[in-house]
């Protein structure tokens, strides 16, 4: 990428703190921390080709984390996101390690599980002192710092913004060379990067420990952003928005990223306009259509759109 | 004593059903190697049709009836029209598909019956005080009874006839099975109208336990998964058993371990479990494949 591109890139991105204001901008700050959620899903199920119904659990319990460390030990906001995340990749190694020696559906159905006993272990009486139950937790957010000449909402987006650039650039350093080709191999065929002497239950295990700490932090930003905690908003649905997401933009990509989360954020509201009384239905027709039109989702669709363009006219190749 | 056979009892009544949704998911696996996310959600859809059809006057046997017939053509004409075309798309597109089902028939069944948690009626409460000197309620021994009777025909048709025999080979060996003259892509569509089926009995059977509401099945449909995994998610008949299990230790657990708060953590315990100590399931083998 050019460099001009690149502050026009940056401009972009920032110019929403400035433009928005109001439920706009808690919605476009929504839509960062929900495309950090999806890439950290990306991160195990576009790399390795093991599919998680349950990242909503790592998003809810780094919510909780950053919940708790400030409702009941005062810590400051920006020190919660360390710890929710080491927790995330510690519970995410711990899960994957039985269901990622398999092939086949298994992690599916190990993160689906954990994705329903979640909430259900949030509410535990035993629990209660720390999470408030099914009454959950409120927050208050993060204190805009003195020399910044912002409002509260302008920082909370930048500061979410902030982040998700940091993940993202962590991201793109982590995974290049050796690991990343590791990881397409077992992608593309396990058996075979398996004889080229690649740890492929290795490899998987700490592919979704790093993908629960990004989905982990999402969920605490999200905390932070929404500033309050419940059972209820962490159901099974929000680990099945997650997926949706990440098919419907396409694996591999961070525009897809954002388009997904684009797409489990505003498209429910639309179905609302379609037809008041039964929104879930147009939701999921349109989620199926999606996925006959664009079967690798929207960026997928994106890709074959330039290669034909590029075929069409060889000599701008 | 009287309490743990109770509650053993009525975990195996309960297991019925997982056994049900178990066998449905491991039919469409093994003929796909997929999973379907919606077969719950199905199954609730299924449950609501019959409640229709007796609210209108038909007796309760024949909108049983009409209820697994229909649902039989649902499952046809999804994999007809549906899932065949998704058949070369990315393996997660597939999954994509199965889990908008499930958005679809969640909310069809609110849509067009209802958030309102409604009653069930069921066709063996006639002796309400109980049978057996009190221990099982009528309904858990007439359920318990249908379910035994389904996986014994549901045995006997892959056992002993033709199209049984036709789509076990398509599961095993689908390139094969062209080659001697198997019709597969129908097989597959049975497979998944049977499954449809399976799932509208255990819906029928478990909505006077648990009321009908649109999602009825979706706790169901994890035990029914727990089930199938224990019991090897390749095996039917492993399937069954295994969803019997899973009924009875979901039972015993929430009434004398963990309480009625914590059943589906439950069920992730079980799985975890399976997968840690044996992955092929208790009756299932480990696949080796020549390359």
């Amino acid at each position: 990428m050019s460099r001009l591109a690149a502050v026009g890139v940056a401009v972009l991105l920032i110019a929403p703190a400035f433009v928005l204001s109001g439920y706009h901008l808690f919605q476009t700050t929504m839509l960062a921390v929900y495309a950090l959620a999806i890439l950290g899903l990306d991160l195990v199920t576009g790399t390795t080709g093991q599919v998680s119904l349950g990242h909503g659990a790592f998003y809810a319990i780094g919510a909780y984390v950053t919940a708790i460390l400030m409702a009941s030990f005062n810590w400051p906001y920006w020190a919660t996101l360390p710890v929710a995340g080491a927790v995330c990749a510690a519970l995410g190694f711990a899960i994957g390690l039985p269901a990622l020696r398999l092939r086949g559906p298994y992690l599916a159905l190990v993160t689906l599980a954990l994705a329903a006993a979640v909430p259900q272990i949030l509410r535990a009486k035993a629990l209660e002192t720390w999470t408030g139950g099914a009454q959950g937790i409120v927050l208050s957010g993060p204190e805009v710092p003195a020399l910044l000449p912002l409002s509260a909402d302008q920082f909370l987006y930048l500061f979410v913004l902030a982040i998700a650039a940091l993940l993202f650039l962590a991201a793109h350093l982590l995974l290049r060379g050796r690991i990343r080709r590791a990881m397409a191999a077992i992608r593309d065929h396990p058996l075979a990067a398996e004889a080229a002497g690649i740890d492929v239950a290795a490899i998987k295990t700490r592919a979704f420990a790093i993908s629960a700490l990004f989905t982990g932090i999402a969920g605490s930003l999200g905390a932070l952003v929404v500033q309050f905690v419940a059972p209820d908003s962490f159901e099974v649905m929000l680990s099945i928005a997650l997926f949706v997401g990440l098919v419907v933009g396409g694996t591999g990509s961070l525009p897809g990223a954002v388009a997904g989360a684009g797409f489990v954020l505003f498209v429910p509201n639309l179905s609302e306009l379609v037809s008041k009384s039964a929104p879930g239905v147009v939701y999921g027709v349109l989620l199926v259509a999606a996925l006959f039109v664009m079967p690798s989702g929207a960026a997928g669709a994106l890709r074959r759109l330039v290669a034909s363009r590029r075929r069409a006219r060889p000599d701008t190749a | 004593m009287s309490a743990l056979l109770h509650q053993t009892l009525s975990g195996l009544a309960t297991g019925g059903i997982y056994a049900s949704v178990a066998l449905a998911l491991v039919m469409v696996y093994r003929a796909t190697r997929h999973l379907n996310f919606a077969q719950g959600e199905m199954a609730t859809f299924s449950t609501y049709i019959a409640l229709t059809l007796i609210q209108a006057g038909v007796p309760y046997w024949a909108a049983f009836a009409l209820t697994v017939v229909l649902s039989f053509a649902l499952g046809v004409a999804l994999e007809r029209l549906l899932l065949r075309r998704m058949a070369q798309a990315p393996g997660l597109s597939a999954v994509g598909v199965s889990i908008g089902l499930l958005l679809i028939f969640n909310a069809l069944s609110g849509w067009l019956f209802g958030y309102t948690v409604k009653q069930f009626p069921s066709p063996f409460e006639g002796r309400s005080g109980g049978v057996l000197g009190g221990l099982v309620s009528g309904h858990e021994l007439g359920m318990t009874a249908v379910t035994v009777v389904l996986l014994l025909l549901v045995y006997g048709f892959f056992r002993f006839t033709r199209l049984g025999l036709a789509m076990r080979a398509a599961a095993g060996n689908a390139e094969s099975s062209r080659l001697v003259g198997i019709d597969v892509g129908w097989t597959l569509a049975i497979g998944w109208g049977m499954a449809a089926s399976l799932g509208a009995v255990a819906g029928m059977m478990v909505a006077p336990l648990v009321f009908l509401d649109p999602n009825m099945m979706s706790g169901v449909l994890l035990y029914a998964f727990a089930g199938a995994l224990l019991g090897g998610i390749d095996n039917p008949f492993g399937a069954a058993v295994g969803g019997f299990a899973v009924g009875v230790i979901e039972n015993l657990g929430g009434a004398y371990i963990v309480g009625t708060e914590l059943k589906l953590t439950l069920a992730l315990v079980i799985i975890a479990a399976v997968l840690v100590l044996r992955p092929a399931g208790l009756f299932g083998r480990a696949v080796v494949v020549r390359v």
